[in-house]
């Protein structure tokens, strides 16, 4: 039944892309067009087989716990690095330089915090979900619900900023028109996850994540090569080369303020330490050991990812200035002997990290920088990570908000059941229907400046789920009213800060100026859900709170030592 | 697990000791790891023109080894943290293991 339907809906798959490519006419990269393709047949093939494996709640979840910490460690790093770290970090360093660091380094330094705060009372106290580990001893019902909110709205806006960024990425480099481009998004994410549950987006996941840790260090060693691997050299060119000159070197305008950039940091740091789909993860491991080595793994990846979109930042702007090409209305001059990127009107306008003078755009400086240094066929073949970039991200999401949908709110709290081939019916779905619900959200913000969603899903998470999954972890006092209604407050503070703030009051409603000037919110709402969620839970004095009390110690006792907790199931 | 055994887990110099020294790795990486990115952050607020320091000759800044360097150290405390866990508290937690459940 399932091999069928999965034919099926690859032949649709394919249908609509060769319709789409029948309707674009327009000639297109075929390196990319075949590296696709096989990309698209190896994952199905691999959720073929992940589907034959999958039959208990614990293979649809965790892929029956088996996954080792370096599997892990890459399939992390997988669910991490979007097409929007990938090609907006990259577009970030070569429109600003150095500012695009402030970013990867905020995506980065997260990580520490999950591995010392949480990988280990994770594994140990979860099963399937982190709401797992919030409810463990407080009242399922409402924390459960509560971690639905969390992670449903974290996974909407993360979900919406992918899709439109993956619609209008597919119909840039491969002619495909937005409408195809997020419906075949949103088939391929459904039966990955519908049919193969967490086995085959592991393995997407891997995949995805050594194909694009090899496609990038294969450009930046190509950059390295051009420039005798002095990176004196390289940043030199760069600062001829850039219209910006020297400031590229040092943080710009990015981070004006103290106040934006502390609460911007502690999104990114915190934020991290909240995504439901990364905290998922750790159950997929058989033990704490395996849980604090995938870490390890992870961090290290994505680290070195980060430094090489920073060469790879920098090299487009050292060396665009060969191929005028690359730009819309621009041609090249030379001046002293030194050829510069200049508007085809106007000589004196440097185009060198000009935001629009790119073709498509500044997130295009990684793909033309793989023409640059490799030519069509390398630039097909990066063409074809980005995208499986996308694809393994949004599998990623869709599985942990099918998740939270079919563990924390049917099984948990609708229908309070045990019957676990129930609760898979239900993922499966859950996962139908945000899969939809992710194309048709696609197609309406089309148009839509979804920019400021990444940053929001990223506060939503550092003010929602981290504090009370902290707090329940490691605060005797803690209880179910305190976390509830605190971490409720955190929520609405930080829908309400980001709606008048310059992101969503000016850039998005076109007010012409902003009723506060922070940026992320979330100083505020984090600070918000720790203070009320601790001052409630103190003065609570409930029967349920004495319960929430009492239930520390065997919790406490189980997340230090991992007795009791969860194993894995040999295949 | 009953709670007659863990209260008596509890008061096993073993456990205590995994608990204590746990808690002191947790609490002392996790503050240098705020230590450091938030004092780079506040080093990017407030102190630009040191970043945009020259490093030597060329256009190298003093910015760039820095916030290279916040990722290096952020990957080596995340070395470190494994390193210590690896060596100490599977050991420990083992020992408590075989001491007090057979069926483990």
């Amino acid at each position: 039944m399932i091999s069928r339907f999965s034919l099926i809906m690859w032949l649709v798959s394919a249908g609509v892309i060769g319709l789409a490519f029948a309707a674009e006419g327009k000639t297109v990269n075929f390196v990319a067009i075949a590296m696709f393709f096989l990309f698209v047949i190896a994952t199905l093939g691999i959720t073929y087989w992940a589907a034959k494996k999958t039959r208990t709640a614990k293979d649809f979840y965790t892929a029956g716990g088996g996954i080792t910490g370096f599997q892990n460690g890459l399939a992390l790093a997988g669910d991490f690095m979007s097409a929007a770290s990938f090609l907006g970090i990259a577009g970030l360093v070569y429109t600003s330089g150095y500012d695009g660091l402030l970013y990867s380094i905020g995506f980065l330094v997260g990580w520490p915090i999950v591995m010392f705060l949480l990988s280990e009372p994770l594994r140990n106290l979860g099963k399937y979900t982190f709401a797992d580990v919030t409810s463990f001893r407080l009242e399922q019902t409402r924390i459960r619900l509560l971690a639905a909110i969390g992670s449903l709205s974290v996974i909407t806006f993360y979900l919406i900023a992918q899709m439109v960024g993956a619609g209008k990425l597919i119909q840039l480099l491969f002619g495909i028109p937005y409408l195809y481009s997020v419906i075949i998004v949103g088939a391929l994410m459904i039966t990955y996850v519908a049919f193969g549950g967490m086995l085959a987006t592991t393995w997407i996941q891997i995949i995805k994540a050594i194909l694009l840790l090899g496609g990038a260090t294969f450009m930046a060693i190509m950059v390295l090569i051009h420039f005798g691997f002095s990176f004196g050299d390289l940043f030199q060119t760069a600062v001829q080369n850039h219209s910006k000159g020297e400031s590229i070197m040092a943080p710009g305008g990015l981070v004006s303020d103290p106040l934006n950039a502390i609460s911007l940091g502690l999104a990114l740091m915190f934020g991290t330490a909240g995504l439901p789909h990364i905290l998922m993860r750790f159950f997929t491991v058989p033990n704490a050991k395996e849980a604090r080595k995938s870490v390890f793994f992870a961090t290290g990846f994505i680290g070195y990812f980060y430094i090489l979109t920073f060469i790879i930042g920098f090299g487009a702007i050292a060396l665009f200035v060969q191929h005028p090409e690359f730009f819309v209305n621009a041609k090249q001059i030379i001046v002293d002997n030194v050829p510069k990127i200049v508007d085809a009107a106007d000589e004196s306008k440097n185009l060198i990290g000009d935001k629009k003078a790119l073709q498509g755009g500044e997130n295009m400086a990684a793909v033309l920088l793989a023409n640059a240094v490799g030519g069509p066929a390398f630039m097909g073949f990066i063409s074809a990570v980005a995208f499986a970039t996308i694809l393994a991200v949004v599998a990623g999401l869709t599985l942990a908000g099918a998740s939270t949908l079919s563990h924390d709110l049917y099984a948990n709290v609708i229908a309070k059941t045990k019957d676990e081939q129930k609760e898979i019916q239900v993922s499966k779905i859950a996962t139908f229907v945000i899969g939809i619900l992710a194309i048709i959200l696609g197609i309406v913000f089309e148009k839509q400046n979804v920019a400021f969603m990444v940053g929001l899903a990223f506060a939503i998470a550092a003010s929602v789920n981290f504090p009370i999954l902290l707090l329940s972890i490691y605060w005797r006092n803690l209880t179910t009213t305190g976390a509830f209604w605190g971490a409720l407050a955190g929520l609405i503070v930080a829908l309400v800060l980001i709606v008048i703030s310059p992101t969503v009051w000016v850039d998005v409603f076109k007010n012409p100026e902003p009723i506060i000037k922070l940026k992320n919110p979330a100083i505020f709402s984090m600070a918000t859900t720790f203070i009320l969620t601790i001052l409630i839970s103190k003065i609570d004095n409930s029967k349920r709170a004495q319960e929430d009390r009492e239930g520390f110690e065997t919790q406490y006792f189980r997340s230090q030592t991992g007795i009791g907790a969860e194993g894995a199931v040999k295949h | 697990m009953d709670k007659k055994m863990i209260e008596k887990i509890k008061s096993d110099p073993d456990f205590q000791k995994l608990v204590s020294e746990r808690s002191r790795v947790m609490v002392v990486l996790t503050l240098i790891e705020l230590f450091v990115y938030f004092g780079f952050i506040l080093m990017v607020a407030f102190n630009k023109e040191f970043l945009a320091s020259k490093l030597g000759e060329g256009v190298v800044t003093v910015g760039i080894p820095i916030g290279i360097g916040v990722i290096v150290i952020s990957f080596l405390l995340t070395g470190i943290y494994v390193y210590i866990a690896n060596k100490d508290y599977d050991e420990l937690s083992e020992k408590i293991k075989n001491k007090y459940i057979k069926e483990v």
